[in-house]
């Protein structure tokens, strides 16, 4: 189960998106969303399918991997669906009972579930080709700018590396844990709510000491280290903005032109 | 020549619920240049404080501690100190930070500030030291704990350190591990003349080192090379101790009478000294 | 309680680019009352292998029979299985979670349904086992104790379920040689005292060595030697293969043995190769 989730995953195939700066990734995936908001008819979404498709074909990332992607999030999907069908009013097409199927409705979900899907692909489609590190140093360096007005940039984006690095770990141990205890007869399956989130104690408190005393391990070994917050330290893959960054900046700022142009239509 | 570390009558308290303990008691220790240093003693000997003494993550209570001149109390050498003698831990897991190999060991010459193009420089040799140069890009949490704490020890080196401090590196290990990293550390010694402190309690790791510390207590109780402090094996075992097993055959040999040195630490001396007995 | 297992496969990740072959068609035979060392490096299967012994996890085919109770059915309460096998894991004191040792050892027994009386009972027992004060330790936290005494606390957490098979997955990984001779002393005495059935893994061929009646070792995925200890030893040249350190006595009756002075090969202690060597200096004497 958990290992279905693509989003965050990263797919290294070198490609030329792999290879943009992560700040001008971040920020077409910025566009992107705010693309996908402003259209409000379907001409719109023919733009953006296009759009993502040429960036998925050449990322190299296998089209069935993003579409594997979509899969934990189908329930999702469908209750917004559902939600739409039923209850937007308008031009009556169906009645079952109490609720009624519009134009509208069926009209106003269709479009919903797409710029969700769309959304979803556009945005694990970042994570894909953008390594952890990468990721967290870009948004570093988009947000300096607002250290002036006290915003902690350089912890943010360690804290976020220390949390992917860890994630694996604690997994690890997660399951090493609820075997140990399964072995002294704990049962984590069975039983109403109140006994299940009782039963989870024996795994919450190992997991949450180790987790502290990895914290308190890791501090030191990082003063150790020599170090002292972000001040004075420099970076092994330094970024740059190269020539590719500006080509897909400015081919991102024609296709929300694109949409704002289909908006007016 | 200046010693590398001096540690000097140093007293280490601590609190525990509202009771006072006494961590290390008045301990010294010179470490030369170069040396090659094995601290041995059991869980709360003490060893693992005097080792966070080193590298500055603790202050004494009393006395002092010196790392190439410099006091640890002394706040403006503190980053330099870290630097000169850097410190390697016992669970592989909890010391490194990134997601991939050569980032991680790219973390402490980033601390320091070090031109990018030399940190790669730093990061590519420190690698190779190591031997783990094909899993640059690979993710820790994938390799095997020896590996681990060889990439741990690839990110001490490439601070260009004078000196590393091994706080029980091989305590969570299997055998096989624990050779990668024993041989890893010997290496640095003899082939980057770097100094070792090593802190364990497995007796075997203590054999080729060129100064074996027995610490009991907050205190030192045996001090000698380890042919000196081995042939102590009664005391050695009261204190809880391990001995290589040939040194205690030598040992009750001798107790009934067979002419063998005392001192004997390895199997091929000890099938020599049989042999001369013909 | 003997154990039988029946060409045991175990396959991690099926049918994927990361399929592993853990267990590799592994028959073996346990006896009842018989103390079993369990040698292998890290992937060799050996933890697959106890795992498989409680349940936790299934086989991809084969079948484990204990006392004539075949605990791999798919019809078998996993309860009755953890009754008759207990399981010591690794770095068991990282499971602790209880305010008082007594909550942490009552934890087993408490879900294996027994009544309050004989729980209690039970974790006095299993203290005694350990050598932990009852009375001191019962209302102390366990995170205030020792490293040492963190993992008796854990043990005895098994131990107070019972198990008539009991497997320990490195009881010593981490302790110092103290604490690491106090709790082989005690897995030692357990035994004497219940001869129930042990299964004890470990890295360390001398401390194996000196407690267990047969040793199995096991190698990518499958059983690479069985035997008692002294016939294990005897085949050095094999265990050094497969990356296994032999104890430094085993080494030195094999040197002295290049050399042509024959010594009894099946010997790994102390004062087993003293007696040999004193015999053969007296020998050598008369001649």
């Amino acid at each position: 189960m958990l290992k279905d989730i693509t989003i965050g995953q990263h797919y290294p195939t070198g490609s030329v998106i792999h290879k943009l700066d992560p700040r001008t990734k971040i920020l077409i995936t910025f566009a992107l969303i705010v693309g996908l908001f402003i259209i409000n008819r379907f001409v719109g979404y023919i733009f953006v399918i296009a759009f993502i498709a040429a960036a998925i074909t050449i990322s190299k990332i296998p089209f069935k991997y993003m579409i594997k992607g979509l899969k934990p999030l189908y329930v999702l999907i469908m209750i917004t669906f559902l939600i739409n069908v039923f209850m937007t009013s308008g031009e009556i097409l169906l009645s079952i009972g109490p609720v009624n199927v519009t134009r509208e409705g069926v009209y106003q979900a269709v479009f919903m579930a797409m710029r969700l899907i769309l959304l979803v692909i556009g945005t694990s489609l970042l994570t894909l080709t953008t390594s952890p590190i990468m990721l967290t140093d870009g948004i570093e360096h988009l947000l300096n700018p607002f250290k002036k007005i006290g915003l902690p940039a350089h912890e943010l984006a360690m804290m976020m590396t220390i949390a992917l690095r860890f994630i694996p770990t604690l997994l690890e141990e997660t399951d090493k844990i609820m075997k140990a205890q399964i072995a002294r007869g704990a049962d984590f399956e069975s039983g109403n709510i109140i006994n299940r989130a009782k039963s989870l104690v024996p795994l919450l408190v190992p997991l949450f000491i180790s987790a502290f005393r990895r914290a308190d391990e890791l501090a030191m070994a990082m003063e150790a280290r020599c170090y002292r917050g972000g001040e004075h330290r420099t970076r092994m893959k330094a970024l740059k903005m190269e020539k590719r960054d500006f080509i897909s900046s400015g081919i991102t700022m024609v296709f929300i032109g694109i949409l704002f142009y289909t908006r007016a239509m | 020549m200046k010693p590398m570390i001096e540690v000097e009558q140093v007293v280490f308290l601590y609190k525990n619920n509202e009771e006072e303990i006494t961590a290390l008691n008045n301990v010294n220790i010179q470490v030369k240049k170069g040396e090659f240093v094995v601290i041995i003693g059991h869980n709360g000997s003490g060893k693992s404080t005097l080792a966070k003494h080193i590298n500055a993550l603790l202050l004494p209570t009393e006395g002092r501690v010196k790392v190439k001149g410099m006091d640890t109390k002394d706040e403006e050498h503190i980053w330099s100190i870290r630097q000169t003698a850097g410190m390697v831990f016992q669970n592989p897991d909890n010391q490194i930070v990134a997601t991939i190999v050569e980032e991680d060991v790219a973390f402490g010459p980033e601390n320091l500030g070090v031109e990018p193009k030399e940190i790669r420089n730093r990061v590519g040799e420190a690698l190779r030291i190591v031997d783990m140069v094909e899993y640059s890009e690979k993710a820790p949490h994938l390799l095997s704990g020896g590996q681990k704490q060889r990439i741990a020890i690839a990110g001490v080196i490439a601070m260009r350190p004078d000196c590393i401090i091994f706080d029980e590196p091989t305590a969570m290990l299997d055998p096989s591990g624990r050779r990668e990293v024993i041989n890893t550390i010997k290496k640095l010694n003899r082939e980057e003349k770097i100094t070792i402190v090593h802190i364990t309690h497995f007796m075997e790791e203590a054999v080729e080192a060129d100064r074996v510390i027995v610490m009991e207590d907050g205190k030192i109780v045996l001090e000698g090379t380890p042919r000196e402090v081995f042939s102590q094996v009664e005391q050695l075992k009261g204190l809880g101790l391990d001995v290589p097993q040939v040194t205690d055959l030598a040992h009750e040999l001798l107790k009934d009478g067979v002419e063998l040195p005392k001192d004997i630490l390895t199997v091929d001396e000890m099938v020599m000294e049989l042999c001369r007995l013909k | 309680m003997s154990i039988k297992i029946e060409n045991l496969t175990y396959i991690y990740n099926p049918k994927s680019p990361f399929e592993t072959k853990a267990l590799d068609d592994v028959s073996l035979e346990i006896k009842d009352g018989e103390f079993i060392g369990l040698i292998g490096h890290t992937g060799s299967g050996k933890s697959t292998l106890t795992q498989h012994l409680n349940g936790l996890i299934k086989p991809t085919s084969g079948k484990i029979v204990v006392n004539n109770f075949t605990i791999t059915d798919a019809s078998v309460k996993l309860v009755e299985v953890r009754k008759k096998v207990g399981l010591v894991f690794q770095y068991p004191e990282h499971q602790l979670f209880e305010e008082t040792v007594y909550k942490d050892i009552a934890f087993g027994p408490i879900n294996l349904g027994l009544q309050e009386a004989e729980v209690q009972a039970r974790i006095k027992e299993a203290m005694d086992l350990v050598k932990l004060p009852y009375e001191t330790l019962k209302d102390r936290s366990p995170f205030e104790l020792s490293g040492g005494q963190r993992r008796r606390v854990a043990i005895a957490g098994v131990l107070a379920m019972k198990p008539e098979v009991l497997v320990l997955d490195e009881p010593t990984a981490g302790l110092d040689p103290r604490a690491r001779d106090e709790i082989l002393e005690q897995i030692k005495y357990l035994h004497e005292k219940y001869k129930n059935t042990i299964i004890l893994v470990s890295h360390s061929m001398e401390d194996i060595a000196k407690l267990v009646d047969r040793i199995i070792v096991m190698h990518r995925g499958k059983v690479a030697l069985t035997g008692e200890p002294g016939e294990i030893f005897k085949q050095s040249d094999v265990l050094e293969s497969i990356g296994l350190g032999i104890p430094q006595i085993t080494h030195l009756i094999n040197k002295l043995k290049d050399l042509g002075i024959h010594l009894r090969e099946d010997i790994f202690t102390v004062e087993e190769a003293k007696e040999e060597i004193l015999k053969w200096i007296r020998g050598k004497g008369n001649a």
